[in-house]
This record gives C-alpha cells, structure tokens and sequence, in this order.
C-alpha cells in the first residue's frame, strides 16, 4: 500500500467542503479521506491520452498536490483524444495548457509543472517529492525508466497503456506487489512493434485507462477496496469485455528481486534498442526527393510508383502509386517488373526504405525509396494531399 | 477445444479473428497448432531458436505459464490462453526505424534475430 507522509494536518476551508460534499458524505471517504486527498501529492508523467482524463478527475477529485511532466507542444492530431487541451491550445506546451484547465477546475491546487522529458538524470529526484506516480506515457523506454524509478524509490507505479482497441492497467512497484519488469522483462525490439500502419487509437480508450488510473490512484490515498496490485486488467473496447490476469512478483526480476542486478537508473533508449531520434529513413538504400520524382513524372519519363502502405491510409490519401502493403510484397513481387525504374514511397518513408531493402535483396538494382513520402510529396510538391 | 485470445497488434495474422479454436493437450500444442494454422504469426511470438519472446507472455485462463508447468502446461477442455503482449500505448507516429542493414531487413540490431 502507498504510503502518504501526512506531515502537516491538512484542514478544508468552507468552501473546499461545499465543494467535496458529495465525498465527504460518503462514510468510505469522509472528512478524513478528503484530508488524506489534499495532503497526498500524485506525479503523472506526461497530459497526452491518459494524463488528459487523469490530470483533470485528480484536481477535480480535491488530490492537493499534482505534478505535471511534459516537454511537448499541442499538437492538432492530439485533439481527437487529448481532452485537457483544445483547438485554441494548439501550439502550446501542453503544460501551459494543461495548467489552464486544471486551476480553472480546482483553485486550491497546488500544481507543480516540469517543462522537461523524464530522463535517467532527473527521474529519481522529481519522483523523492511524491507519493505517488501515475504512468500516462506512450514509449517502452520512458515504460521501464517510469518503472525502475519508481521501484527505487520506492513509490507505486499506476499504470495504463493503450493500442487501437485495447488497454492494460494495473498498479506496479509497491512493497510486495509486482513490477512492470516482472510482467516484462524486455521491451520488444524496435522492429517488432506495430507499424503506424497497424498504429492508431480509437479516441475514447484513453479516457477509459486514464479514468481507471485516477480510480487507482484514489483508492491508494484513501486506502479502502482492492487496488490493482498483482493484476493486470485487460481492456477489450470492441468486445466491451474486462479480463483480469494474476502477476507474481518475480523473485529474479533484475530490479525488484531478492537479489537485484538492476541498482541505478540506465540508458534505456538503448536498453530498448532505439539510438537517438534518428529519422525514419535507412542509410545505404538509395532516395529520390520528391520535387524530382514530380519533375520526372510531369517529363512523362518511365517510372512506377509503388505505394507499401495499407489499403485504408490508400483511402485517406494517394498519388495514384500501385499498392502493395508491405507486409504483402514478399507473396507479391511478381507484380513488379523489375527492367523498370521503381520509385516506392510510404507515409514517411521508414516502411518503404523495408521495402526498398527488399526488393534489391530480391535482385531488382532501379529501385528507390522517396524520401519523406508521401508527408513530404504534401508539405513540398501538392499541398491538396492531405496529411494525417 | 480450447480458445486462445489473440491480441490486436497480432490480429492482423489470423484473418482478423479476436479468438482462435484449437484442440490441445498442452499449452506448447495449442500454441504450435495455432502457428501451423496462421503461418505468419510464428515470428512475432517466437525466435528464429523457438523460444517465444521475452515480451510475450500467455496465460492459461487468469495464470502466468511461468509460474505454472511453462509450455507444457496442460490445458484441459473449455481453458482458454490468453497470449499477452507488451504494448506502450499512446499513438505515435511512424515509429523510430534504426538505419543499419540488419535492422531494414528485419533483424533485431541487438539479438540479430529476425523479426
């Protein structure tokens, strides 16, 4: 069980009870549990998806200190799921914004922003000032810093993640409880995980896990039901269906353990096989930009262009390339004539340098890959193309 | 038979299907069923050795094969195995590719396994 440090007796002004009433009447929560509420300070690590709903239940739930970490600005694609901001915040640091909604919800919140990415070298310092962490990020190597972090410090990890239709939560590193390394011990590599092909979330899913997590979170500070130690909660949106798995604490888990390998915090970009921000496009295969791809094309010269991405990105925009998804063109290269000049291009370029890899692999020497794809034939070449 | 829940990132490799039907006396039987009927799927959960991968993990009904009989596990009519990947959550964009050789033609840069 989390432990809240309550070191100052915390009082509720008359406002404050107008304000929690309707928890204070209840006898599970009460003016003590309110108390508890205001004295307890909660971490949420990122105001995407799942910090949006989480973020805005907490200050409006009376927690009285909350902190807040993010480096990014607002973007417009983040609309569609990230409720604390709006159109009009599009642009800012979702800090600043999120600060907006939060103090206008609740007045008497303590915020405490950090304007930074949670990184090896202030991990343990932010979380020494909280009693709790809530894991609202979206990438395995911040996953397992979040998790170590909290192992070694020795605060409960509330965590949510989410794919397309499909969410997990469960509450990790408290003193007998699970880890995230003992549900996973490795991240998988880079190339395993879906392609933004096969990418996406339906909108609604991260407020469902991200209500769960403020659930979570509650309950630890007021200490009353069943939190999610030592289970993993499964999410079906399309089914509507809820599993619930059993976690063992792992006794060789490498940070958790009886005898732990794992003492500091690492390089975890590196522990999940991602070095730097390198962008998507692979050294060695040869490029086309796309200014000379639409030059040679408008000059009618031979070229085919092969489009690898799927069939429903084909829908929501194309420059009339013949589509093969990747996946696919291995069981499709006859399709290909190889005596022409191929010019194969993806939403940004990381699938189609795969294929591009491919297709010399499998004996065709005039193939390029069009750098940036179609992103860049939108932003350089016809702005008409939309971008998603 | 015995149902095996099949994740969303992995759908994509049995025809869109959410569950699989097989018939098996143990979980390595029921898992080997499933990656004869839907080839494509063997990659994903296991490497080029067949050992399946570390951030794959299957549950026989509510429990962790680990801490049961592993893949021999047995697995009586009516069970269901819950095949359980790890997953990040948010929605990135196209995800970050790492330019080396290897990794274009699918192979992991640190395992040099093919993916």
């Amino acid at each position: 069980m989390a432990t809240i440090t309550t070191e100052i007796p915390v009082t509720l002004s008359k406002d404050e009870i107008l304000r929690y009433s309707r928890h204070l009447i209840m006898p599970e929560v009460g003016m003590e549990g309110q108390q508890k509420l205001k004295a307890a300070r909660v971490l949420c690590i990122g105001t995407g998806g799942l910090g949006s709903p989480l973020a805005l239940y907490l200050a409006a739930a009376g927690v009285g200190t909350l902190g807040l970490v993010d480096f990014d600005v607002v973007d417009y694609t983040n609309l569609q799921r990230q409720i604390i901001h709006t159109t009009a915040d599009v642009g800012r640091k979702k800090i600043d914004s999120a600060t907006d909604k939060l103090t206008a919800i609740n007045p008497y919140l303590n915020l405490r922003t950090f304007d930074t990415r949670l990184s090896s070298e202030n991990a343990l310092e932010l979380f020494r000032d909280f009693d709790i962490i809530a894991d609202g990020t979206d990438n395995f190597p911040t996953r397992y810093l979040v998790n170590d972090a909290c192992v070694l410090t020795g605060k409960p990890n509330v965590y949510g993640s989410i794919f397309r239709f499909e969410g997990q939560a469960s509450v990790f590193a408290t003193e007998d409880g699970p880890c995230y390394r003992c549900l996973y011990p490795e991240p998988p590599p880079p190339g395993l995980v879906p392609s933004c092909a096969e990418g996406g979330v339906l909108g609604i899913l991260p407020g469902l896990v991200g209500v769960m997590q403020a659930t979570e979170v509650i309950k630890l500070i007021l200490g009353i039901g069943d939190p999610l130690i030592g289970r993993l909660l499964l999410i079906d949106a399309l089914g509507m269906k809820f599993r619930e798995l059993k976690l063992r604490k792992n006794p060789d888990c490498p940070v958790c353990g009886t005898h732990p390998t794992l003492t500091k915090l690492i390089d975890y970009n590196e522990f999940c096989g991602i070095r730097g921000e390198e962008k998507p496009v692979a050294n060695g295969v040869p490029e086309i930009q796309v200014e000379e791809l639409k030059r040679r094309l408008d000059a009618k010269e031979d070229i085919f262009v092969l489009d690898v991405r799927e069939p429903h990105e084909y829908q929501i925009c194309n420059i009339g390339g013949h589509l093969i998804p990747l996946n696919d063109l291995p069981k499709r290269v006859n399709e290909l004539d190889s005596s022409r000049e191929i010019v194969v291009h993806c939403k940004m370029g990381g699938r189609s340098a795969k294929a591009v890899a491919f297709l010399q692999q499998s004996g065709f020497t005039k193939v390029h890959n069009l750098a940036g794809g179609i992103t860049a034939w939108s932003e350089r070449v016809d702005p008409k193309v939309p971008k998603y | 038979m015995s149902k095996i829940h099949i994740p969303t990132p992995l759908r994509q490799y049995v025809d869109k299907q959410s569950t699989v039907d097989v018939k098996a006396d143990t979980v390595a039987e029921a898992m080997n069923a499933l990656v004869a009927k839907h080839p494509d799927l063997r990659r994903h959960l296991y490497t080029e050795e067949g050992k399946l991968r570390a951030f794959v993990n299957l549950y026989l009904n509510d429990e962790d094969i680990r801490y049961l009989q592993k893949e021999a596990t047995a697995v009586n009519e009516g069970d269901s195995i819950s095949i359980v990947p790890s997953i990040a959550g948010g929605a990135q964009d196209e995800p970050v590719v790492i330019p080396s050789a290897a990794r274009d033609l699918g192979f992991c840069p640190k395992c040099h396994e093919r993916s």
